[in-house]
């Protein structure tokens, strides 16, 4: 106490403020850092959460390198990146781009589009799992069936399932990037728009030379938060493909679910760290260059 | 010493002594299991007549849903928490005594000579070194269910005996709608539910061919008798189309709804089909082959003491695992759980044995094989693949079989190396 009273207002200043860094600091160190190491030292060792840890060296990774399950699961990965963020963006782009001109029932219609967002991922991928079934129960089947063509196998196809199981994805995400969009597009000035207007430029060029440049802030944090998001994918394809987890054939099998299978159905845990910093690493360079590639010059 | 030092460790002494004959009076040990309804009430049961019969001790329950009851167990036991005895699936059993934290069933009281001689031969795959480390309260075999109404608008009155009948009579029971969809399959095809048991220990047994050698070790079901058996098995899709393997989702599912004529599963089905509305069903024992070779699955869930359970809590967890598997428990884990006795004694009574809905099952015992899964999950996952290669990429069952054959070898080479 006396030490304290003896400290300069600069410095108890000071002392505050580590004094509040020091809670979310031990927090994050306990809860995050922790794990995080422990994880990187667990891709070195074999565990099977029963016995004790043993080393393993490089093994993990050397096996997880010849693993052609593994590079099935990688492509798998980043095609749900490569359909999913393009697409969703521009789905998401689109229909804020006309909402945000749209006076009629603008809440409503919102409303709605936000809807999804809200809807548990669990529910929903049951649901849509229900639509893809073959005839007799099948939503979209049965439709396609009754007007007399030929059934879509959707989920038990090694090509259509990955679309199959992104395009729930895509929807259920949409109304959080359709209103991130509108904020952005809320905050570009609307004298730019006058004066555009004024000189008589199309509406093509407003959106080319006027809109999207000053989106670019928005677009950035929605590419890496959507691209985030479609590497870690794992609800979706769970739920849907219980009956033969990731596949047919390992067709729809991300990443994230390699990992929990090697981890809490094979119970090979040493295995399932090192596919998790190899994730980790992925997350990691795919979001440092995108930012790079995106950032402001 | 002063009188009132005395009288003060007279006073300690005797709350002392009390104290440990209280607690020696009453014991409490811990049993978990995963959260199935009848089971929690079966063993609800149990534990109050047991306690009736055991005033000293006193057993608390435990249970978590099964999806996580692997996890729960794994994470307790080695932090020294958790249950006396627990329930596990036999197939878990290695890596528990491989990081020690089962102990061996004291031979006095299980000896192995009577657990041999009192129990299904099935039950031998839970001795290690000469000792029993754990024993199940019931056992679960396959059969096939089928549909009275089905099988009678077919026309038939009985249930098929072999492979080859069972195959006819799907035939007539599958139905297709204009464009020619299975609308109604005449038998249900899943590997990721039980036909991956009944391809392993059955079928390639009735077409010849011995599954696994050297004490399920080496795989062995990709020679000429092995594939004939899959090509049997996918051929009730391809060239008989009598199935859809996925049909409506799940093949249980299709059977309960009443759009499959026939549906191989186990015994814990009876409890889910009982008392759904409009579904007339019937048992018939598992088809034979054409020279009449019996064969079928067996596993079950075994009851263990942990290292945790020492001293007296020791003795009433010996004391309560004998009750669990006592003629009683089963008789009554019969009776509310429908999962067949561990005791031929309690099985084989002909009350059982021709009961409609139990006999199918308990005759099917007698063939029955346990497989020594490494992981079952992934060992699974290897014959569904097979299967989805020749349904979806065209691929020789052949040829299939013996990439499966391999990747089987490979998991179970990797994980009993060390």
């Amino acid at each position: 106490m006396k030490l304290y009273s003896r400290l300069s207002i600069e410095r108890k200043r000071t002392v505050w403020a580590w004094g509040f860094l020091a809670l979310p600091i031990l927090f994050y160190v306990v809860i995050r850092f922790y794990p995080t190491a422990d994880a990187m030292l667990l891709s070195f060792q074999n565990w099977n959460l029963l016995g004790a840890r043993s080393w393993a060296g490089l093994d993990n990774y050397i096996r997880l390198f010849n693993d052609p399950v593994f590079w099935k699961v990688f492509r798998n990965t980043f095609m749900y990146l490569i359909l999913g963020t393009p697409i969703s963006l521009v789905i998401s782009f689109v229909i804020a781009y006309h909402l945000d001109k749209t006076r009629f029932l603008h809440g409503t219609l919102r409303a709605l589009y936000f809807l999804p967002f809200l809807t548990t991922a669990v529910a929903m991928a049951w649901v849509w799992r229900w639509f893809y079934q073959p005839v007799p129960i099948g939503l979209f089947n049965n439709i396609l069936s009754s007007l007399g063509f030929s059934q879509v196998r959707f989920l038990n196809s090694t090509t259509n399932a990955l679309p199959s199981i992104l395009a729930p994805a895509i929807w259920a995400g949409l109304g959080f990037q359709i209103i991130i969009f509108m904020a952005g597009l809320r905050a570009i000035p609307v004298s730019y728009y006058e004066a555009a207007r004024i000189d008589g430029v199309s509406n093509w060029t407003i959106l080319r030379e006027i809109t999207l440049p000053l989106l670019k802030p928005t677009i950035v944090f929605l590419v890496v938060f959507s691209s985030i998001g479609f590497l870690r994918i794992f609800d979706q394809v769970f739920n849907m493909t219980t009956n033969d987890p990731g596949g047919p054939l390992n067709s729809t099998m991300p990443l994230v679910m390699m990992i929990y299978q090697t981890a809490f159905s094979s119970y090979t845990m040493g295995y399932a760290a090192a596919q998790t910093v190899v994730l980790f690493t992925v997350l990691l360079v795919v979001s440092l260059v995108q930012l790079r590639l995106l950032r402001d010059r | 010493m002063t009188r009132f030092k005395t009288m003060a460790l007279g006073a300690t002494t005797s709350l002392a002594t009390l104290m440990a004959a209280q607690a020696a009076q009453a014991v409490e040990i811990e049993y978990w299991q995963y959260i199935f309804d009848t089971r929690v009430q079966a063993m609800d049961t149990l534990i109050e007549r047991f306690q009736e019969e055991n005033p000293g001790i006193t057993v608390r329950h435990s249970t978590f849903p099964l999806a996580d009851y692997r996890t729960r167990l794994a994470a307790a036991i080695p932090a020294g928490q958790g249950p006396d005895v627990m329930q596990l699936f036999y197939g878990w059993l290695d890596a528990y005594v491989d990081a020690d934290l089962v102990q061996p069933l004291p031979s006095d009281v299980f000896a192995p000579e009577m657990i041999e001689a009192e129990f299904f031969p099935m039950v031998e795959a839970m001795k290690r070194d000469g000792a029993y480390m754990a024993l199940p309260t019931a056992v679960r075999s396959l059969a096939l269910f089928y549909n009275n109404r089905l099988m009678a608008e077919a026309g038939f009155d009985a249930p098929p005996e072999t492979l080859e009948e069972m195959v006819e009579m799907a035939r007539a029971m599958t139905v297709r709608d204009n464009s020619g969809n299975i609308t109604q399959v005449g038998i249900t095809t899943g590997m990721n539910a039980q036909d991956h048991h009944w391809f392993r220990e059955v079928l390639t047994r009735q077409h010849g061919a011995e599954p696994y050698l050297d004490n399920y070790r080496t795989v062995n079901y990709a020679t000429p008798e092995g594939i004939a058996a899959f090509e049997f098995y996918t051929g009730l899709e391809l060239t008989e189309e009598v199935s859809v393997s996925g049909f409506m989702d799940e093949p249980q599912a299709a059977f309960r709804a009443g759009r499959a004529g026939m549906h191989i599963d186990g015994s814990f089905r009876i409890g889910a089909l009982e008392g759904t509305r409009g579904l007339d069903w019937g048992v018939a024992p598992l088809p034979l082959s054409a020279d009449g070779v019996a064969a079928n699955y067996g596993s079950y869930w075994i009851n263990a003491i942990t290292q945790r359970a020492q001293g007296e809590r020791k003795d009433a967890a010996v004391k309560f695992m004998e009750f669990i598997v006592s003629e009683e428990a089963m008789q009554l884990w019969l009776d509310v759980v429908g999962e067949l006795p561990a005791r031929p004694s309690v099985a084989l009574t002909e009350e059982n044995l021709a009961n409609p809905v139990f006999g199918p099952f308990i005759e099917g015992l007698d063939s029955a094989h346990t497989t020594l899964f490494v992981d079952e999950t992934a060992q699974r996952q290897v014959l569904m693949d097979a299967v989805q290669r020749v349904l979806l990429e065209g691929m020789s069952p052949a040829e299939s079989l013996t990439i499966a054959q391999e990747a089987e070898q490979e998991i179970i080479d990797r994980l009993t190396a060390n």
